[in-house]
């Protein structure tokens, strides 16, 4: 029940819907796509076949990427970079970062003091949504979200991870070919 | 629960019994979680209800105990098909309330990456409308080219669907090495890929035979019920954000805006068709005039608006994507609200089906173009 009037077909119009034009042009334009990704070539992109061939075929991830989270360390002392200022738990808007500092003595001129370090970092990846923010706040370039994406896990509480998670990367199985 | 209204009278031609038929929450072609309550008459549609609000997450309760740079990640949830755009909205109007002076080549790389976005949108819309009418090539044809936009949103924002693409005051990185390239090879090949889409759906009989007259809505009456973007442009009326509140640099681009005549499934195809054309015309443009400089405004420490209210909206892929924000001067917003374009929009179901086969059900339901993430918010 068309509420507009669809206007009357023109002879040319009507020759063309009996021999089917319309029908044969959009099947000539699959045909062609189908030969073009037998042998993996198209005249636009240069390329025939889209997909990506994960797992065999690793992706390519942008090096701007928001994946996994990693604390960084000191290349030559091997020293945590964090100075436990909590300024990406502040950041965080769901809140999944905890910062849990420690205090130890250090002598400085001769005289005892007390300096706040990081003792434990939990950063739950099940409730993170990867805006980076925590990233961004960072001070000393210490957490910073990398390009693994293989998150998945078989437990919620593998979702959380703890300091030496965080510095050392969690081992994932690579299945390739 | 949503009490359902639908009509409980209805003389019908051969005094057959009528059925009231539930569609959705889980059906694939309402495009989410949408349950849409029919009363049939036979095949046809006499009334219809909807119900909304299984993906309602609190959204805009949310923003009221959060600092003001972090609710920008919360809006890319909303219609997440078009993230960059709604990110988009809150930045500007935080901005603009604020009072801050964002530079030239932030604005310019905002109407780029909002407008790749926006052929993102029409692309995902064209695939899902076309394979719930039934044509599965265009489906992998459009989220080909898709993907090509959201490689370009990886590796500039670093997320493909949900980027985070915005801060207060400009961008969180300028454009990487190769964007210029990226950009331009996207701009160079996609006009031959539309025409592809057009030599298989265009003249087509099945596609015509199920969009021509199919959802037809008048420009008064789309009016009265404040539809936006292609659902109004459709039928005639010429209401673009864009043209008539410029935001970013789009005061300085050169665009038309398409309109279609009868109002019906296969205008607003059309003018889809043609919107998207227009964005790279605007790409192109704007790829040509892009400014050097600096992508940052200088930030106070703390975000903090004026107390006081505002109203912000730009033009999203679905329609006029609206921020309603009030500030008490604190670092967290009194409150926010959201013009969602697809909730209104949605609202023009009941009228352009009545009348129509179950089957025109599904077809108007995609040519509305609604995400569920952001009627439901």
């Amino acid at each position: 029940m068309p509420l507009v009037p669809i206007p009357k077909p023109t002879f040319v119009q009507k020759l063309k819907r009996f021999f089917m034009i319309d029908l044969l042009k959009g099947l000539g334009l699959t045909l062609k796509y189908n030969l073009g990704a037998l042998v993996d070539k198209d005249a636009v992109a240069g390329k025939g076949i889209y997909t990506e061939q994960y797992p065999k075929v690793r992706p390519d991830v942008a090096p701007r990427f928001h994946g996994a989270p990693r604390l960084n360390m000191d290349p030559e002392t091997h020293d945590t970079l964090c100075i436990a200022c909590n300024l990406c738990a502040i950041a965080c808007p769901e809140d999944c970062i905890d910062v849990i500092p420690m205090d130890v003595e250090i002598i400085v001129a001769g005289k005892p003091r007390k300096k706040k370090v990081i003792d434990e970092f939990i950063f739950d990846t099940s409730r993170c949504m990867f805006c980076a923010l925590c990233q961004e706040a960072c001070p000393t370039s210490c957490l910073e979200l990398t390009q693994d994406f293989e998150l998945a896990t078989y437990s919620r509480a593998g979702f959380v991870w703890n300091r030496e998670m965080l510095e050392q990367g969690r081992e994932t199985v690579k299945y390739t070919s | 629960m949503h009490q359902v209204e639908i009509a409980t009278t209805q003389e019908t031609l051969l005094d057959s019994p009528e059925m009231v038929l539930n569609m959705g929450p889980q059906h694939p072609s309402t495009h989410g979680v949408l349950r849409v309550v029919l009363k049939l008459d036979g095949e046809t549609v006499i009334d219809l209800d909807c119900d909304i609000g299984y993906l309602h997450r609190g959204m805009e309760k949310i923003a009221e105990n959060r600092m003001y740079t972090m609710i920008a990640p919360y809006w890319d949830r909303l219609d997440y098909i078009a993230a960059v755009s709604n990110g988009l909205v809150w930045v500007e109007t935080v901005e603009q309330m604020m009072g801050l002076p964002v530079p030239p080549r932030a604005h310019y790389l905002r109407t780029i990456l909002t407008e790749l976005n926006r052929i993102a949108s029409h692309l995902l819309w064209l695939a899902t409308h076309a394979l719930d009418i039934g044509a599965v090539t265009v489906l992998l044809w459009a989220l080909r080219e898709r993907e090509e936009i959201l490689k370009i949103f990886e590796r500039q924002f670093g997320a493909r669907l949900t980027c985070h693409a915005w801060r207060v005051g400009g961008m969180p990185n300028d454009a990487y090495d190769d964007f210029n390239k990226d950009v331009r090879q996207f701009v160079n090949n996609f006009p031959k890929r539309l025409e592809e889409y057009e030599t298989v759906l265009s003249e087509n009989r099945i596609w015509l035979s199920r969009t021509v007259g199919i959802g037809v809505i008048s420009g008064e009456d789309a009016i009265a019920i404040g539809l936006s973007g292609p659902a109004l442009r459709g039928s005639g009326v010429a209401w673009d954000v864009r043209k008539s509140r410029p935001y970013a640099a789009y005061a300085d681009m050169d665009f038309d805006i398409p309109l279609g005549e009868n109002g019906d499934t296969y205008d607003r195809y059309l003018v889809r068709l043609e919107e998207m054309r227009q964005s790279r015309r605007i790409i192109d443009q704007a790829l040509e005039k892009l400014p050097d400089g600096p992508v940052n405004a200088k930030l106070p420490k703390i975000v903090k608006p004026p107390a006081g209210d505002y109203y912000h909206s730009i033009e999203g892929p679905k329609g006029e994507i609206g921020c309603y924000l009030v500030s008490d001067g604190t670092a967290q917003p009194w409150r926010v609200r959201v013009r969602p374009p697809s909730f209104i929009n949605l609202q023009a179901l009941k009228q352009m089906c009545v009348g129509h086969l179950v089957a025109d059900v599904v077809a108007i339901i995609g040519t509305l173009d609604i995400v569920l993430g952001e009627i439901d918010r």
